[in-house]
């Protein structure tokens, strides 16, 4: 596989194809025939899927850790440049957009009956902005990519949305924007004071990364960063705009947003938010709220959950839930967090978008989503009954799916630091079987006595073709997570590293004998002293060589 | 080429842009006197002269770029030859240009046919280069009055119609106002230092004649003048209703050229008079640009016209401007003429949509009337929608690019107030931008037959998806206007070094 991928030069085009062949994908479903536009739409998607699979392979586990890079000068008097380049972690973020756009088109033939050719050329938008934002390597060209995405969500919610789209859509363009664009001063603030220190202007990540920053200012731009990603993670108190907007949404809305675009905001802590700010990130209050955020998010989504008359409402809130897993893994600051934290999103990605995917396909049947609508529907419908337990099982985190492990990994990280905020969150998995449980047997297996219901057809061999990706991918990542784990462990080891301030880099003397995070100075914080130091070793990135970065070499030990 | 007046045709040259300008203006008027005929209903006379008007400024910018890079002899001119005076010619030409593209639609649909509609825009633009120019009080009050006037006849222009006569008569009071203002304090800062020279005049005052009240007084009036003119909060009252009320074309033409001009002529006069008193004005300059950042753009907000929503959210761009001008570094000042330009492509491709929407009696103007407009009429909707994200500056369109150069000329000078300001602001914009595209997009129309046609010939529709397609183009790559920009400003702000700035000022007054 390799060698055919060589052969091809796969590595030097992968990432820009992935970015702007949807963009062409647009101008062809814009020309193709209305009634054609999906199919367009769906081949060419499935075919970028063909085609990103190839990073598996191309990705090197034991390898450096930020791979495929290319970088070329875009505006020279800001020093920005197009900079793509991925690590283990956006490996697998990509791969998570590629493989559920194909599925949410495939499963919006019947949902979406209008304008479709608009449609589909707003998803393919969409899906270059979700890969731009998780290659940039240059913090200009990511926020434009992070922004570039609520365009095209905002007209999918607004014009194919629900009753009350447009307020589901403002309020979700405005909450978003609100927390891009203080970060964006940071960024800001962050390139001055880079550009300072290293002497010339550049947005790149890496000359971003090792910017001395005062654990003040660090705390200040820690809360601009952080607020714009828990807003589009979203983290309780600031989730409110999530549930209007995938209950308004289409169901390929939903799916695309709760199977890839929250995870942007997530991506954000793990990419930006703690290498950036690791004094900020470590300091004890700051994880505290942090932890405690998520873990609220975790109980109050789950006892809002419970109460929901509404179907896709509920699994809204399990969206605000699972993402407080994510969080408490993330701030948890082990290997253990991060990586369970990095496996809850892909898993939800998967479970909440088939979950979404499945009631997308009972209201098309029905044309309702409330629960006591329903009742006995495994009668009908076997397969769809199915495939919408195993769903259930793996968004509860049951052992054998995929959302077992994410949530297992993150609560055991959580526990090594914070034993009782564990304990209430482990709670949150029983909530999580107290409301996904009586969902599905209120729907599937009580009694028959809707007359509606007595006819419904069962999945159609398209909805299977949808689902059974989906099924498959839950329980091989719950029995089998050890490939998808040993990719990501490179990048989440590096982050645990920079957080702690070099303590845990053996053997990188060695390697880099200029090397500043190296072990001379073990002190988590750099003192002011240092900062001359510091800023000696940055190197100017055109002046040397991309694989010998700072801060990390593949060569852990 | 040097100009340094050692023989009289380097005055000629020197002004070449304006001197063609003049008798094209001219030319077009006398052609106006023969060929058309009062309120007549055929076409083809008043769209000549549209056309012989736009050859005209084509010429001008030509002329423009030919003198562009002349190097200045020594002495202190009435005239600048700086870059900062040729790119503003451009930018300048570039609104008149598009406004008369904007007019000949608009002229054949109200039966205004009337050619000095085209004579008048040629003059102002002509007042707006002398504004762009003018290295001394005296010529730059004289090129202010030639716009004013002109402009407050272009506002009145539809004469049939009361709202347009009100507000021709409310901005020319509050015009001759302003303009006494401007009167007086150059009056004052001649009694201060004995000369009308912007360049002797800041020499006088960086030799420590700065404290005279006299002149204290007289920058504090022309503040208060320009601000006026710039339509700055609190001096911003007859702006919405002159913008509502004046014909769509003279609208653009006013929210675009006519303020740029205004910005073009205040950044020169307190760059080059008075950087040495930039302590003083700094901190004024300061809340003006806060207060006309934040005012307008609640009170946009609350707008179900969109005219009048898109008449303040003119002065809100007043307010990024303003920030610029506080920041006074090199960064900002290149900002401040890239974001000129921009703003005046994007707001006039703006009202021309408005234009379109707006029926024969320029009443459909309320957001209701835009319901349905987008699958009715795909082209020019995407084209809008393209022009609101841009003037929400939101990433991918040149309005963002813009409002990034000037967030980086504040934050170059330490502005953190005012950038972080600029960015809640933006949030606001946004939902009155956005507020339009959903009405477009998201809501039926009144009825199936509403939007099917719609008064846009081929030249406007070409103007407007050619705008349109520009600013996307720009969005993405900026590089070569930004450096433009930048080059333009070359000293411009060299009376400010930028280590001083960031050493001394604090960020809030």
């Amino acid at each position: 596989m390799t060698g055919l991928l060589d052969a091809v030069g796969y590595d030097a085009w992968i990432l820009h194809a992935l970015i702007w062949l949807p963009l062409v994908g647009m101008a062809v479903v814009l020309f193709s025939p209305e009634d054609r536009a999906k199919h367009v739409a769906f081949g060419w998607t499935a075919g970028l899927f063909v085609l990103s699979l190839g990073l598996w392979w191309a990705f090197d586990p034991g390898g450096e850790l930020f791979q495929l890079r290319s970088m070329v000068p875009w505006i020279e008097a800001w020093g920005v440049n197009y900079a793509l380049g991925i690590d283990g972690i956006s490996l697998f973020m990509i791969l998570l957009t590629t493989f559920t756009l194909p599925l949410a088109i495939l499963g919006a033939y019947r949902y979406i009956r209008e304008r479709e050719r608009s449609f589909y050329a707003l998803v393919l938008l969409l899906q270059t902005g979700i890969v731009g934002v998780f290659t940039s390597m240059d913090l200009f060209l990511f926020y434009i990519f992070f922004e570039l995405t609520l365009v095209p969500m905002y007209f999918i919610v607004g014009v194919w949305g629900g009753e009350r789209r447009i307020y589901a859509a403002v309020k979700f363009f405005l909450f978003t924007a609100l927390g891009s664009l203080l970060m964006l001063v940071g960024i800001l603030y962050l390139f001055w004071q880079a550009a300072a220190v290293n002497g010339f202007p550049s947005f790149h990540y890496l000359d971003l990364l090792g910017t001395p920053l005062s654990l003040t200012e660090q705390v200040w731009l820690f809360a601009a960063f952080a607020l714009a990603f828990a807003i589009k993670v979203p983290i309780f108190p600031v989730h409110t705009w999530l549930p209007d907007a995938h209950v308004e949404a289409p169901t390929p809305g939903s799916v695309i947003l709760a199977a890839v675009l929250l995870k942007m905001g997530t991506y954000g802590f793990y990419r930006f938010v703690l290498p950036f700010f690791p004094e900020a990130s470590m300091h004890p209050t700051v994880v505290l709220v942090m932890v405690s955020l998520g873990v609220a998010g975790i109980v109050y989504a789950a006892l809002v959950a419970a109460v929901q008359p509404d179907a896709k409402k509920l699994v809204a809130y399990t969206s605000v839930a699972h993402m407080g897993f994510v969080i408490i893994g993330v701030f948890a600051l082990t290997v253990n967090g991060l990586q369970g934290g990095l496996m809850v999103m892909i898993s939800h990605g998967i479970s909440t978008g088939a979950l979404f995917l499945l009631l997308g396909m009972l209201y098309e049947r029905r044309h309702t989503r409330l629960i006591e609508d329903f009742g006995g529907i495994a009668r009908v419908a076997p397969l769809l009954a199915t495939a919408l337990v195993i769903t259930a099982m793996a968004s509860i985190g049951v052992p054998g799916t995929s959302g077992f492990v994410g949530e297992f990994l993150a609560l055991l990280g959580l526990f090594e630091r914070f034993p009782v905020l564990a304990f209430i969150a482990a709670l949150g998995v029983i909530f999580a079987a107290f409301y996904m449980l009586p969902m599905v047997q209120k729907i599937l297996f009580n009694d028959l006595d809707k007359e509606e219901n007595r006819t419904m057809a069962d999945l159609s061999g398209r909805e299977i073709a949808v689902l059974s990706p989906l099924v498959l991918l839950m329980v091989v990542l719950g029995v089998v997570p050890g490939p998808v784990l040993e990719r990501m462990e490179p990048g989440v080891q590096a982050i645990i590293e920079r957080v702690e301030g070099g303590q845990a880099l053996p053997g990188l003397d060695a390697a880099l004998p200029d090397e500043p995070f190296g072990g001379v100075e073990p002190a988590a914080i750099p003192p002011s002293g240092a900062d001359a130091e510091l800023g000696r070793t940055t190197h100017h990135l055109q002046d040397f060589d991309l694989d010998q970065v700072v801060w990390f070499t593949g060569d852990r030990n | 080429m040097v100009l340094d007046f050692s023989s009289n045709a380097d005055y000629i040259w020197a002004l070449l842009p304006e001197i063609l300008l003049a008798i094209w203006a001219m030319g077009v008027l006398l052609a106006g006197v023969f060929t058309e005929d009062n309120d007549s209903d055929a076409p083809g006379d008043a769209t000549t002269l549209g056309w012989l008007s736009l050859l005209g400024l084509l010429v001008v910018a030509a002329a423009n770029g030919w003198v562009y890079g002349a190097v200045e002899g020594d002495g202190s001119p009435m005239i600048a030859m700086d870059g900062f005076r040729f790119f503003a010619n451009w930018l300048l030409l570039a609104g008149a240009a598009l406004t008369i593209l904007l007019s000949f639609p608009y002229l054949t649909r109200q039966r205004l046919q009337i050619g000095e509609f085209y004579a008048l825009v040629l003059l102002a633009t002509l007042g707006m280069m002398f504004m762009a120019s003018a290295r001394n009080l005296i010529l730059l009050f004289l090129a202010i009055e030639t716009m004013s006037v002109a402009a407050y006849v272009l506002t009145a222009f539809n004469r049939r119609d009361r709202k347009a006569s009100e507000a021709g008569l409310k901005y020319f009071l509050l015009g001759a106002f302003s303009s006494a203002f401007l009167l007086y304090g150059i009056a004052l800062v001649y009694g201060g230092t004995g000369t009308v020279n912007l360049q002797e005049i800041g020499e006088a005052v960086a030799r420590g004649g700065a404290f005279s009240p006299l002149v204290l007084g007289g920058m504090a009036l022309l503040a208060i003048g320009f601000a006026f003119k710039v339509a700055a909060v609190p001096f911003h009252m007859w702006t919405p209703d002159v913008y509502e009320g004046a014909p769509t074309p003279a609208t653009a033409f006013m929210s675009a050229a006519v303020k740029a001009a205004s910005f073009i002529a205040f950044v020169r006069v307190f760059m080059e008079a008075f950087p040495a008193l930039h302590d003083t004005w700094y901190p004024v300059v300061w809340w003006l640009a806060a207060l006309t950042m934040i005012i307008p753009n609640l009170i946009a907000l609350t707008q179900t016209n969109v005219k009048r929503m898109l008449a303040y959210s003119s002065v809100a761009h007043g307010g990024y401007l303003l920030v610029a001008l506080a920041a006074a570094n090199h960064m900002a000042m290149g900002a401040l003429l890239f974001y000129l330009l921009i703003y005046s492509i994007m707001n006039i491709g703006a009202l021309a949509v408005v234009m379109v929407v707006a029926n024969h009696d320029e009443e459909a103007l309320d957001l209701e009337d835009y319901a349905g407009f987008g699958w009715k009429q795909p082209v020019l909707a995407t084209a809008f929608t393209v022009f609101l994200l841009s003037l929400a500056g939101f990433p991918g369109t040149a309005g963002f690019m813009a409002k990034i150069f000037i967030l980086q000329g504040a934050v170059e000078s330490q502005l953190w107030t005012l950038a972080i300001i600029l960015a809640l602001v933006t949030v606001l914009s946004y939902y009155y931008y956005l507020r339009v595209a959903w009405y477009m997009w998201m809501r039926p129309g009144s009825s199936e037959e509403r939007h099917v046609r719609v008064w846009a010939p081929i030249p406007m529709r070409a103007g407007i998806v050619g705008v349109a397609a520009l600013l996307i183009f720009l969005g993405i790559f900026p590089g070569g206007l930004l450096d433009g920009a930048l080059d333009a400003v070359q000293g411009l702000a060299a009376g400010v070094p930028a280590a001083e700035l960031v050493s001394g000022l604090p960020d809030s007054p």
